[in-house]
């Protein structure tokens, strides 16, 4: 395996993490963080891929007015505009899994995914 | 090696093993503060791969979002603790996820190296585009807003559609107005 990849598998395996900790674990608010640690696996993957050696923030300033010489050394901005839509949307959704979680626990006084489960009818 | 490589593996192994305690520590609250710091790590990460808006939001959202779970997790104790462990199932998990990690451990060695992204190459695709020419299409010096709010402005209002639904749900479902017959008994249980 080549050096070039290594911080792609870093965040496969945060992802992975995030995976088993949906996965295997019984509380909904392990899961739920589960969920969580997956978005940020995920987001950093597609935000690595942007990565150039070197790289500017794709800002410009007033001095830079060569279109050519700034393209040269500005990273990819297209994957950080689409990961800062999915962090925002990732916080929609968390807050609905949450509230989802809230009435769960009113209702059954747990946040064990079993418990609730025998409690069912 | 580059020192961004070096400073980049640091704060993922922070975040892996971050990670790791939220998942494996039975207390809930320690579960979310760690989450909290993985998410702290990768604002520190987007600050260093030259994305200052990501990290920007990822903050705020952090904070957002680790305030409202220390809320949930603070005023209800769980006193439920894993009684019986699953050796079989856990251990098929870790299986299938070992070789997921395999598969896709191959699979990145064949993306673009780090560093060297289709960006760089000698055919650039739309993002090149969108650096050579997005002053002049746009007016926007911030290239991400760019893209954002004009080259991809449909993407955004639907983002704003999800952000809304999920808040109207998320109020729908926590209201107390609405449970207030089931609660005096005027409707029979389901």
């Amino acid at each position: 395996m080549t050096i070039g990849a290594l911080p792609y598998v870093l965040a496969l395996v945060l992802m992975l993490i995030g995976l088993y900790v949906i996965v295997a674990k019984k509380n909904i608010i392990k899961i739920i963080l589960g969920i969580a640690i997956l978005e940020y696996a995920v987001n950093l993957f597609l935000l690595l891929l942007g990565y150039r050696n070197g790289g500017a923030a794709p800002i410009r300033s007033p001095e830079q007015t060569d279109n050519v010489v700034f393209a040269a050394g500005a990273v990819d901005p297209v994957p950080q505009a689409l990961v800062l839509t999915s962090i925002v949307i990732g916080v929609g959704c968390l807050a609905l899994m949450v509230a989802l979680a809230i009435r769960l626990h009113e209702k059954f006084g747990t946040f064990d995914m079993t418990r609730i489960r025998e409690l069912k009818g | 090696m580059d020192p961004i490589m070096w400073l980049l593996l640091a704060l993922l192994a922070f975040m892996i093993i971050g990670a790791l305690i939220a998942a494996e520590t039975e207390d809930l609250l320690s579960s979310v503060v760690c989450v909290g710091a993985v998410g702290a790590g990768l604002a520190i990460i987007d600050l260093f791969l030259g994305a200052p808006d990501l990290a920007i939001t990822q903050v705020a959202v952090e904070v957002l979002c680790v305030v409202f779970l220390i809320r949930v997790v603070l005023t209800r104790r769980d006193e439920t603790h894993e009684t019986h462990k699953d050796t079989l199932a856990i251990g098929s998990v870790v299986l299938v996820l070992g070789v997921l990690l395999v598969l896709g451990g191959w699979a990145m060695t064949t993306l673009h190296p780090f560093g060297e992204p289709l960006l760089a190459s000698a055919d650039p695709g739309v993002a090149g585009q969108y650096l050579a020419g997005g002053l002049e299409q746009t007016g926007a010096a911030n290239y991400v807003m760019a893209v954002l709010l004009d080259y991809r402005a449909y993407d955004t209002l639907g983002e704003a559609t999800v952000i809304f639904v999920s808040i109207i749900g998320a109020y729908a479902i926590l209201r107390k107005t609405g449970r207030v017959h089931h609660a005096l008994g005027n409707e029979p249980d389901r």
